[in-house]
């Protein structure tokens, strides 16, 4: 990417504290701060869900209450009190709009401000945009085109309600509400989200994404994503994030559910921008994501993610790798940068034969951050020829942050090939040497360096989607040099 | 009654017979207590995740065998590094054997452990090391607590040991089950030099769980080769504990040979207590049937300009369980380190199981970290190449193999070791190879 002098010298006079920083006053219909039974039963009961989902998400709930929250990450914080949430939090203003005049005028300022207007996007970009505005999907576009070809992109409520036989087919299929904490305490209170099915022989010809956004004070955000594609189909979408700037701590607990079948292909990619916190640590978003894809026959799920934001993050989107020939590939670049924690990796599940995974993760840590990798890969008795390839490289900017390294690899058949490398090193003195004798600056020479550093991950996501990412990284970067 | 249960009520007895010093008696005391509280570990803890202890905790061990037991130096030759002129300390079922050691004290102590909690002599010594290499460790904890007997080695200031010093530890199997904790010291003052050999061997079929650990200090500028031969029978355990404490300008090198035992695991630690040390990690494991292998390996930078080398090759068939975790800790002030970890594992059968984690745990930003894991098998290519040349296929295999090995093989720095590994990999994988050509 090159930078124009104007360019340079804009962004350098702009305060860079937290772009995305504000806040938007819509009236919300939000429930009572606490959790039980009776709050499930209402949530289900305000989002007008039969009754087979709210025995769904009570016997998630039960099981949650007997669940401890995990502490195996390596990471620190103050466990959220679960009774002091909000679960529950709906912009007042009624969704169904048929057009985007009848929208809260509001909101679709938020949407500007955040670069995604609705009516740009529409004509540009060719992106059907299913926008969740806390917890109701508010507007979705492109919904005839895509009806058209049989493609279902809807909220997940929406579903519930129209394909109740899909949803109740693949919900918790991948991510069973027992799973683990998180998981469960998702499937008992879930919002909304987004669903989206392609049938057989499909390709879908957008890319499909939703903008996530927290925005009622002190309410917890817990969207649920379920994808399926049907044999042969394929499906690329996309998931950003932002958040306005908190002082307390807000909890999102997400599940993304893939289903790849037969010959499908479902690629996934996240650029995640919660606020990490100030510069001392306050505040920010705590994200514990549970995402898992399964891959039947020559089936390819592909993870993509940028994550610079979240004060706290725990998050590995997995692959299970069941049918023969499937392909499961995860991309990652990692950034903290001040008081951010990050955990974050994927799992390989070598099921099928001839199953291949590819892992590249990028870590960056600067300030006083901790980044961690976690990762399995596992090769079943079963997965002959396996094939596994990671690389996990970790940049250290400063030496009050810290990088690590989990890898777990587990191999139970001798025809499995997997390697496994990684390496941590800092930027090279030379090399930002070398950028200063050309009269680039310091800060600019890490961006950079940086941006060729990520390059590999980067270049794996949809080109608007990368040019965001680009400079999100510098954004997030600024300030941690010198 | 359980092991545990078992180890417990046993340690008042233990205690009304050794007579010791009051001070190690506060330790062993601290160290039950521990015990009581963690007991043995188990799968839920993160450094247990792949190694279970459950079956030969099972087994009804007796702790305290009666007396020494005879050997016949001729039927436990074979275990002995004989062709070259060593010092020996040979403990029989966890008793010392004066007829088959080789003791000295002159320039350098290799003696007991026994004799240096005992005597008044030693008892500065005792004070400034005795229990301080090691962290509050359950199985750690368990050994001090009945610690009475071992390998003490000190080689004092700038001197080099003239010969190497082989710790052997055999259990007869008088007992039809014995549990042994050997205690060792080992003391390498400033610019000493020193090598030594370790083995636990036991010459019946009944089950033994040894529990051992070694303390291993070494000082300024000092230097250590270590090696640990492990073939024993398949109904032996060992639990080996091993905390290596360095200081500025020391080197030391510690090479395991894993070919035996039922179940064997290796906690080797490694902590760098001063400028520019090198602390290197070898490992070969070859292992089939049921056998159970488990590498858990830290190196803890603690100091700038340091380096660490670990390099573990692996090769898995039958039902065997190899598990490699490997762990590097780089502290905020470690500036400049150089740390390197390489696991590479073959595996033979598919019933064969390779579990490995290597991490990198960093806090300091001027490093130059790696690692590299890989779980393969045989390159068909070479093997067809070996073949085409007219070399049999279990011998092409071989050399595979033993080409897969020989890079670890090639640090040795005792012939007579390397000589007899060699033999030793090329009876394990059933051919008739001379590779010490």
């Amino acid at each position: 990417m090159s930078y124009t002098e104007h360019e340079l010298e804009k962004e350098l006079k702009e305060d860079k504290e937290y772009e995305y920083g504000f806040y938007t006053d819509v009236k919300s219909d939000t429930l009572p701060p606490g959790l039980n039974e009776d709050v499930v039963i209402a949530i289900s009961k305000k989002k007008g869900e039969p009754e087979w989902m709210t025995e769904w998400r009570l016997e998630a709930f039960r099981h949650w209450e007997t669940m401890e929250e995990p502490d195996w990450a390596n990471v620190g914080y103050e466990k959220p009190d679960y009774q002091a949430i909000s679960y529950y939090s709906a912009p007042n203003s009624k969704p169904k709009y048929d057009s985007i005049d009848e929208v809260d005028p509001e909101l679709l300022d938020t949407f500007d401000k955040l670069g995604i207007s609705l009516d740009e996007q529409k004509k540009l970009a060719g992106v059907a945009v299913d926008v969740v505005m806390d917890s109701v999907s508010v507007a979705t576009t492109f919904k005839k085109n895509l009806r058209e070809k049989g493609i279902i992109f809807c909220s997940i409520s929406e579903a519930i309600s129209e394909h109740p036989e899909l949803v109740k087919k693949y919900i918790g299929s991948v991510v069973p509400p027992t799973d683990n904490f998180f998981a469960a305490l998702n499937s008992a209170v879930f919002s909304d989200g987004s669903f989206c099915y392609i049938p057989k022989g499909v390709r879908c010809p957008m890319e499909l994404s939703t903008y996530f956004r927290i925005n009622q004070a002190g309410t917890g955000q817990f969207e649920r994503t379920l994808v399926i594609a049907e044999d042969s189909s394929y499906v690329s979408y996309l998931e950003g994030c932002t958040a306005p700037s908190r002082d307390e701590n807000q909890l999102h607990a997400a599940i993304v559910e893939l289903i790849a079948h037969d010959n499908a292909e479902i690629k996934y990619s996240t650029v995640q921008n919660w606020f990490p916190g100030n510069k001392e640590g306050k505040g920010g978003v705590f994200n514990f994501v549970t995402k898992r894809g399964l891959c039947e026959k020559n089936a390819k799920i592909s993870w993509t993610q940028v994550e610079t934001g979240s004060a706290v993050t725990w998050k590995y989107p997995s692959c299970i790798l069941k049918g023969d020939n499937s392909v499961g590939e995860f991309y990652s670049i990692a950034l903290t940068n001040n008081f951010q924690q990050a955990d974050t990796g994927t799992k390989m599940i070598h099921i099928g034969k001839n199953t291949k995974s590819t892992i590249i993760s990028k870590g960056i840590s600067a300030g006083n951050s901790q980044n961690s990798y976690r990762g399995l890969v596992k090769i079943d008795k079963r997965a002959e020829n396996a094939r596994n390839f990671s690389e996990c490289d970790s940049l250290l900017m400063g030496n009050e942050c810290g990088a690590h390294t989990f890898p777990y690899i587990e191999v139970k058949n001798k025809t499995a090939q997997v390697e496994h490398e990684a390496t941590t090193s800092k930027i090279g003195e030379d090399q930002i040497f070398y950028c200063n004798q050309r009269g680039i600056d310091t800060e600019k020479a890490i961006a950079l360096i940086v941006n060729g550093y990520s390059k590999e991950v980067l270049n794996k996501l949809p080109m608007e989607f990368a040019a965001e990412a680009q400079k999100l990284l510098e954004i997030s970067l600024e300030g941690s040099v010198g | 009654m359980t092991l545990k249960d078992k180890l417990i009520s046993s340690y008042l007895l233990f205690e009304e017979n050794v007579d010791l010093e009051s001070d190690i008696h506060k330790q062993r005391d601290e160290a039950i207590k521990f015990f009581v509280e963690t007991g043995f570990p188990t799968k839920k803890e993160e450094a247990w995740k792949y190694t279970s202890l459950k079956p030969i905790l099972k087994e009804d061990y007796n702790f305290f065998p009666k007396k020494e037991d005879a050997l016949d130096y001729k039927d436990v030759k074979k275990y002995f590094i004989h062709d070259i002129d060593t010092y020996t300390i040979v403990f029989v079922d966890g008793i010392f054997s004066s007829q088959l050691s080789n003791t000295t004290h002159e320039r350098i102590d290799a003696c007991l452990m026994s004799s240096a909690l005992n005597k008044d002599k030693y008892k500065p010594v005792i004070d400034k090391y005795f229990n301080k290499a090691v962290p509050k460790d359950g199985m750690v904890s368990l050994n001090t607590a009945f610690t009475r007997e071992g390998a003490y080695i000190r080689i004092p200031k700038n001197i080099t040991a003239e010969k190497p010093i082989q710790i052997l530890n055999f259990s007869t199997g008088n007992q039809e089950a014995l549990m042994v904790q050997p205690r060792n010291l080992i003391i390498l003052e400033e610019g000493a030099e020193t090598e030594i050999i370790e083995r636990h061997q036991s010459l019946t079929e009944n089950p033994v769980l040894t529990n051992v650990v070694t303390e291993v200090f070494v000082e300024k500028n000092a230097h250590l080769d270590y090696y640990k031969i492990q073939n024993d029978h398949t109904s032996a355990s060992l639990i080996d504990n091993t905390f290596i404490k360095q200081d500025r300008d020391s080197s030391a090198s510690v090479q395991t040979f894993s070919f035996g035992g039922k179940l064997t695991r290796n906690n080797l630690n490694f902590y760098q207590h001063g400028e520019n040390i090198n602390s290197i990690l070898k490992g070969v494991t070859i292992i089939e049937g049921k056998q159970h292998v488990d590498h858990n390996t830290l190196v803890h930078h603690q100091e700038p300009n340091c380096e660490s080398h670990q390099d573990y090759k692996g090769i898995f068939s039958g039902k065997s369980v190899g598990v490699f975790n490997g762990k590097i800790l780089v502290d905020k002030v470690a500036q400049k380190t150089n740390a390197f970890q390489s696991n590479n594992n073959i595996l033979i059968d598919d019933t064969a199981t390779c579990n490995s984690k290597p991490q990198l745990e960093i806090f300091a930003d001027d490093v130059k970290c790696s690692h590299g894991c890989t779980i393969g098998q045989m390159d068909e290519e070479a093997l067809y190449y070996l073949q085409t040349r007219g070399i049999p296929y279990k011998e092409a295999r071989a050399l595979l193999m033993f080409a897969f090995a020989n890079k670890v093989l090639s640090s040795v720095r005792i012939p007579e070791i390397k000589k007899r590994i060699t033999k030793q990999i090329a009876l394990k994988i059933g051919v008739e190879l001379g590779f010490d050509a």
